[in-house]
């Protein structure tokens, strides 16, 4: 159940241990950018190794045989969840502001959209 | 003569209630035995001073013989990634360490209502990501048996709290065996209830289709009082099943005979420490001398739950911390540099650990546009695969059996530079958590001094007969009354 066929001790001529490839670093910069994630130069470099381990590890579930098989979003069979559509007691607004970091007369301070 | 902080729940609140013992002195002796070990263990990120004076109120209540809740003066410890008004809940992050929450969360108000007291938030993993607790802002918590070793995670302050008698209750969550594995570590029984058994109203989300609220206590009666307090429909949380509350102490009764187990050689196998399979196999034996009947099974798709969870549970927390972005609460750089994307991304490098970041950013990875199918979709019918697998098995076998971690608790810092060999630690608790079964983590016994934990996993909403099968367990070995010394 642990991870097979990861030669943990395989290491190229200096030092580095080997993966497959999965993923670039051009990749890691662009999926972060969509995540929103800034990474350090450092961090760049240590999680696209990191990344190319654990997809390695990922990919096992290829293997599995799951044809016709559907997906499970949830494990519990509910669908349509809804409340009644009436009107109910909210957050004041001294409380939806209470722990934003910049506020401005009443409102959320955010940074430059346009 | 039992010290205060030494008393179960269940002692604690019987002697509230018949005015034995003050819920003044219980609760002040509990905050003093915090102060006292605190420092060396720091299970706790918050500790809530007001508990004295809620204490006083159910004294004054008692003496008026008011009909209080039945757990009125208890103490108890609630992991920092559960809502509590006017109290900070950090989720052990830099990203909400000044964030104070606007209202309770359900499993909170429950509580309130059965009067227990809590005295103080638990450290954790940041936002749950995590099984040794190494992953917090706020420095890790260290195993009460061994201060070199791991409490386990995510939720090792709350189940350290419990066995150092900083808490007499405590209250974990568990997405991929948050609750059983620092249960298993630290020698506390811990529960991760059926999905949808208890709200998740106020629960800071991690991966919403696989986390649960769980309880984490010194014995199994003190976990099925818990639990009786914690479950039920809950309007506010759309993913609650349609159970009413139960009293799950009804279960707690000694005789197994006649019960069923299935022992999944996977749990078994290669990966698991010699001196774990020992233990367990022992305990297996114990279960047949009170009547019970094991037989080995395979469960092959197990060889995959590992990978599947890890997909599903980074996919599900790359949307669900999606809304940290500093605007309406949360970490904010001190001067907003750029356009918005940038001051969003830059807020969230400082706001979350590199662990936290590496996971939401593989998640949208396995979530994008080519590659969605292969990893996210792909893990989302192989989760159907070991359902069908758990199914099958449960109506052969009534629960299923084996160790809650492959390994014994290990050292600081051993393990937490590989992300990889860190993730494989929580092989035997992700299955629970893909199909949504319950499963508890009881002690079963010692090696090295080292606790080790038995997994016992049921049928959806069957916490009655793993309650049963834990109860009998317990009430005919001595693990659970073993404390460490501090």
């Amino acid at each position: 159940m642990l991870p097979e066929g990861q030669d943990l001790s395989a290491r190229t001529a200096n030092g580095a241990l080997m993966s497959r490839r999965h993923i670039s670093r051009e990749e890691v910069e662009h999926v972060a950018w969509l995540a929103h994630v800034e990474l350090t130069e450092n961090e760049k470099a240590l999680f696209t190794r990191q990344f190319n381990r654990i997809l390695d590890y990922f990919k096992k579930i290829a293997e599995a045989d799951t044809e016709n098989l559907p997906p499970t979003y949830h494990v519990l069979d509910l669908a349509n969840v809804f409340r009644c559509d009436e009107t109910r007691e909210s957050l004041s607004k001294e409380e939806t502001l209470k722990n934003a970091p910049r506020k401005e007369e009443g409102f959320f301070r955010s940074p430059r959209i346009v | 003569m039992v010290k205060p902080y030494e008393m179960t729940a269940a002692e604690a609140a019987d002697r509230i209630k018949s005015q034995e013992l003050s819920a003044e002195e219980y609760i002040a002796s509990l905050l003093e035995r915090v102060h006292q070990v605190d420092e060396k263990i720091h299970a706790f990120v918050t500790v809530i001073e007001e508990a004295k004076r809620k204490a006083r109120d159910v004294d004054r209540r008692v003496r008026r013989r008011e009909k209080l809740g039945f757990l009125a003066g208890v103490a108890l410890a609630v992991k920092d990634n559960i809502s509590t008004r006017g109290v900070r809940t950090t989720c052990s992050s830099r990203m909400l360490k000044d964030y104070f929450p606007p209202y309770d969360a359900t499993v909170l108000e429950k509580l309130k209502t059965c009067d227990a007291i809590i005295i103080g938030k638990t450290n954790m993993d940041e936002f749950a990501m995590g099984t040794t607790t190494e992953t917090s802002y706020f420095g890790t918590t260290h195993n009460p048996w061994d201060s070199q070793k791991v409490p386990g995670g995510s939720s090792g302050g709350s189940a350290a709290a419990v066995v150092a008698d900083e808490a007499s209750l405590a209250l974990g969550s568990d997405t991929g065996g948050s609750i059983r594995c620092p249960a298993s570590y630290c020698s506390t029984v811990g529960l991760k209830p059926t999905y949808g058994l208890v709200s998740r109203f106020g629960l800071i989300s991690y991966a919403n289709s696989l986390e649960q609220i769980g309880p984490l206590t010194k014995t199994v009666h003190d976990c099925a009082l818990l639990l009786s307090a914690l479950c039920g429909h809950d309007p506010r949380d759309t993913t609650s099943a349609s159970i009413p509350p139960m009293d799950y102490t009804a279960f707690l009764q000694s005789n197994t005979e006649g019960l069923r187990i299935g022992v999944p050689t996977e749990f078994l196998g290669e990966g698991v420490e010699d001196e774990v399979k020992k233990t367990v196999w022992t305990a297996i034996h114990k279960f047949e001398s009170l009547g019970v009947s094991y037989e080995e099974l395979s469960l092959p798709s197990m060889s995959y739950a590992l990978a599947a969870y890890y997909v599903v549970a980074m996919s599900e927390a790359s949307s669900n911390l999606a809304r940290y972005d500093g605007m309406r609460y949360g970490y904010r750089n001190r001067k907003d540099e750029g356009d918005w994307p940038t001051v969003y991304a830059k807020n969230r490098r400082r706001g979350f650990g590199p662990e936290v970041r590496r996971r939401l950013i593989l998640g949208t990875y396995a979530l994008s546009a080519g590659y969605y199918d292969q990893y996210y979709l792909k893990a989302l019918k192989v989760r159907t695969l070991i359902r069908r697998d758990f199914e099958k098995a449960l109506r052969e076998y009534d629960v299923l059996v084996g160790p809650t971690m492959p390994l014994l608790p290990f050292d600081i810092g051993e393990k937490i530079d590989d992300p990889l060999t860190l993730y494989t630690c929580d092989v035997l608790t992700v299955p629970a958590n893909l199909t949504g079964n319950p499963a508890i983590s009881i002690p079963c016994g010692f090696s090295k001094g080292l606790p080790i934990g038995l997994q016992i996993i049921g049928r959806p909403f069957d916490e009655g007969t793993i309650l049963r099968a834990a109860y009998a367990f317990e009430q005919n070995t001595d693990h659970h009354e073993r404390r460490p010394s501090i």
